[in-house]
């Protein structure tokens, strides 16, 4: 018990730094900016959403009263949420897997010597880092009534025009949502790609397998961890999605056919003053995009 | 290896997060909620006299467009010459989405100018209700000087329903069908008097532009779904066709009546017909010569300037001549914030620069018109000089503004989605829609 004592002093002030105070030094900023930008904003979200929550200007004396689940109950009832629902899964079920097949096989095209791999490379990045706005109005210009899609396609063009097709208006923008990012995860893959060993790909070879074998045996597995992670924030991305709506569908249409939750927030919170129930609305989707993050992570992620 | 559970571990940091987050909900609490009597915000006009005395330097924001500012410059420049204490310091509107985005931004923040020359009346209910504006018949002589420039019977429309007037109506644009004459000629149209006083006449002549005159839209208002795109399609052909009336009045919806549905009937047919099309236009639809017809005010003139046009009133079922037709106003108004410290100076500053004379200016630089009574006549030599203008500056005299009621944002978007399921799309029978739309919005005007 003796040997114990000199202990005694050390433990709880290691216990409250951890073996390596130092570390907490490097943590430090990191931190703070998460509790600032992240943890404050969030936990402020779940006040409000809470209460009939809205801005004023400072020291103005006000009453947003403790409505408890008022605001949420609202949003079960509400015909809009259910429509911004149903448009993410079409969103995320037409987005996700374009993304994780288009992704891999575009960067397994563009990690073997290709003619023009660099062109490919920079041609396949540069829409992600195209200000949206910008690729928006080429969009706006390729899907309209009488654009060069509608045009090509003549009579086989919808009516109404894809834009204003309530039918069509989703799954083009979700399309615009994969062609927009897909540069980003073209790189992720790539990145995968280099820490697959080469011996693999000789031993399927001497084994008789081609390249087709080869991808599915050895880079689809070879790449899992980044399918993951693909997969994972291609889901969060989905599910805020929110300029293409606001410009390429004219702000949700046809008739709310293309309406988002981050869409609906920002009518209620920004433009309705309603900030109690669009932070309901917003901790809703974080709840929903954490559990289908973890349902991906499990489903995917071996260990 | 550290054995404790994890729980155990990872409680300490949990801890210290839930009690900074409490900390920061309870400030918030504290910061804005104090007081649990409900209502807007009590930043009143009248708190502290010595605020609303005080002078000193100013700063004000205009808007963004060429004309406007042109003006504005010119009146803080005559301004500063005389008033060297009390200097005044400009500058745009932020960008943003929208202007109300970034007044509503900048009321929470607390750094609102004194005066902002671009507050749209629909948000002012909302402003007020933050606490972001002051009233100005709380100044000596407010309501004196308001009611002597606007006219007593205009400025009861822009009133707040707790009887204070928290804008200055300061210009407004009368919403009215200008054409292009080219393409109405084009189609065999006469363009110096075109039929386009009733619904089938608009509707027959939109026809023979669309068939004839090579415009691919008789008149292509934005279908778009955001909530002040009604000011530009219904709204004023319902005020006109209601002689007058505004879309709520003492709290009850107004548009689902005879009046609104034959409006909304009109409209559902200039889209199913294709006169009127139900996708957004690339550009200005009007300049490219894409539409022959659209709803503007007099801003119009400057802008179309390469356009030989023409001007007439809204549409009605039966016609009515121009001294008959009232019109949506598209207003804007000045309000005074209230972050503002020197209040006595942008008082001051704002009745100076809606005088006759700044006034006078603002007509002569933008064309727009100045909400002042007996316009015509107090700016004569203008108006002959620019005959192009006197159709609108006589339409100025009959015009409606947005009601100011609780949830004005939200209201509109609540008709704007009504119209474009029943009007633009077609999925719903108007009357119907409008009907539905009026028994929520009732509600929420009642809030």
């Amino acid at each position: 018990m003796a040997a114990l004592a000199p202990d005694a002093g050390v433990k709880p002030r290691r216990r409250l730094l951890g073996k390596h105070p130092i570390g907490l030094l490097f943590a430090g900023p990191y931190l703070i900016y998460w509790l600032l930008l992240f943890a404050y904003p969030l936990g402020f979200a779940v006040y409000m959403s809470f209460r009939d929550y809205f801005f004023t200007a400072p020291g103005a004396q006000v009453d947003r009263p403790f409505v408890g689940l008022e605001n949420y109950i609202r949003l079960i009832g509400d015909d809009d949420v259910h429509r911004a629902a149903l448009n993410v899964v079409i969103f995320i079920v037409i987005n996700v897997p374009l993304t994780v097949a288009l992704g891999l096989i575009l960067a397994t095209a563009l990690n073997t010597a290709i003619p023009g791999r660099t062109f490919f490379r920079v041609g396949f990045y540069l829409p992600y880092v195209s200000a949206s706005v910008a690729v928006v109005a080429v969009w706006l210009y390729l899907f309209n009534g009488s654009g060069l899609v509608s045009n090509l396609l003549g009579s086989l063009s919808p009516d109404p025009p894809f834009l204003i097709n309530s039918a069509w208006a989703m799954p083009i923008i979700a399309l615009f949502a994969t062609w927009k990012q897909l540069g980003f995860y073209v790189l992720v893959y790539l990145a995968a790609l280099q820490n697959i060993p080469g011996e693999l790909y000789e031993a399927a070879s001497v084994d008789g397998a081609g390249t087709i074998r080869k991808f599915w045996s050895v880079t689809v597995p070879g790449v899992r961890p980044a399918t993951t992670l693909v997969v994972i924030l291609a889901t969060i991305v989905g599910a805020n999605f929110f300029t293409e709506p606001y410009l390429l569908t004219g702000g949700g249409g046809p008739n709310g056919a293309s309406i988002s939750p981050v869409l609906l927030m920002y009518r209620q919170g920004i433009e309705q003053g309603n900030p109690g129930y669009a932070a309901a609305i917003g901790v809703t989707l974080a709840i929903i995009v954490m559990g289908l993050s973890l349902l991906n992570r499990f489903l995917l992620d071996e260990e | 290896m550290d054995r404790r559970p994890i729980l155990r571990r990872r409680a300490l940091p949990a801890l210290l997060l839930a009690a900074l987050l409490a900390a920061c909900s309870g400030g918030g609490d504290e910061a804005g909620g104090a007081g649990e009597t409900g209502g807007a915000a009590e930043t009143g006009p009248t708190e502290g006299g010595e605020t609303a005395a005080a002078t000193g330097p100013i700063n004000i924001w205009y808007s963004n467009n060429e004309q406007e500012i042109a003006w504005g410059e010119a009146v803080v420049e005559a301004w500063n010459a005389e008033h060297p204490d009390e200097q005044v310091t400009a500058q745009e509107i932020p960008a943003g989405q929208s202007s109300e985005e970034v007044i509503t931004a900048s009321i929470t923040a607390g750094n609102t100018p004194c005066l902002i020359y671009n507050t749209a009346p629909a948000a002012v209910p909302q402003f007020q209700r933050q606490g972001g504006l002051v009233a100005l018949n709380e100044f000596e002589g407010g309501t004196e000087y308001v009611n002597e420039r606007v006219g007593e019977d205009r400025v009861g429309q822009y009133m707040s329903p707790d009887g204070n007037l928290y804008q200055m109506p300061w210009k407004t644009n009368p919403s009215m069908i200008f054409y292009n004459k080219a393409l109405f000629e084009e189609a065999g149209l006469d363009p110096e008097d075109p039929p386009l006083s009733t619904y089938s006449e608009f509707l027959e002549t939109s026809q023979t532009l669309v068939d004839e005159g090579g415009a691919r839209a008789a008149i292509w208002p934005s279908p778009a779904s955001q909530f002040f795109q009604s000011w530009f399609d219904f709204y004023p052909l319902f005020i006109a066709n209601s002689g007058g009336q505004q879309l709520v009045e003492d709290g009850e919806p107004q548009f689902a009546s005879e009046a609104g549905v034959e409006v909304a009937e009109f409209w559902a047919q200039m889209y199913e017909r294709g006169l009127s099309p139900r996708e957004e236009a690339q550009g200005d639809s009007f300049a490219e010569g894409q539409a022959a017809m659209s709803i503007v005010g007099p801003w119009a003139v400057a802008v179309y300037s390469d356009v030989d046009w023409g001007v007439v009133p809204v549409p009605t079922p039966d016609g009515m001549p121009l001294e008959e037709t009232y019109t949506f106003s598209d207003n804007k108004s000045v309000g005074l914030y209230s972050s503002c410290e020197n209040r006595g100076t942008a008082w001051e500053f704002l009745k100076f620069s809606t005088s006759e004379e700044n006034d006078g200016l603002l007509l002569e630089e933008t064309g727009q018109m100045p909400m002042r009574v007996d316009l015509t006549e107090t700016y004569a030599d203008y108006f002959e000089a620019n005959p192009e203008y006197e159709t609108f500056a006589d339409q100025a005299a009959r015009t409606v503004e947005v009601p100011n009621v609780a949830n004005s944002i939200e209201m509109w978007q609540e008709f704007r989605d009504a119209w474009s399921e029943s009007v633009i799309f077609g999925d719903a029978e108007p009357e119907a829609a409008l009907t539905e739309a009026a028994e929520t919005i009732s509600g929420l005007v009642g809030e």
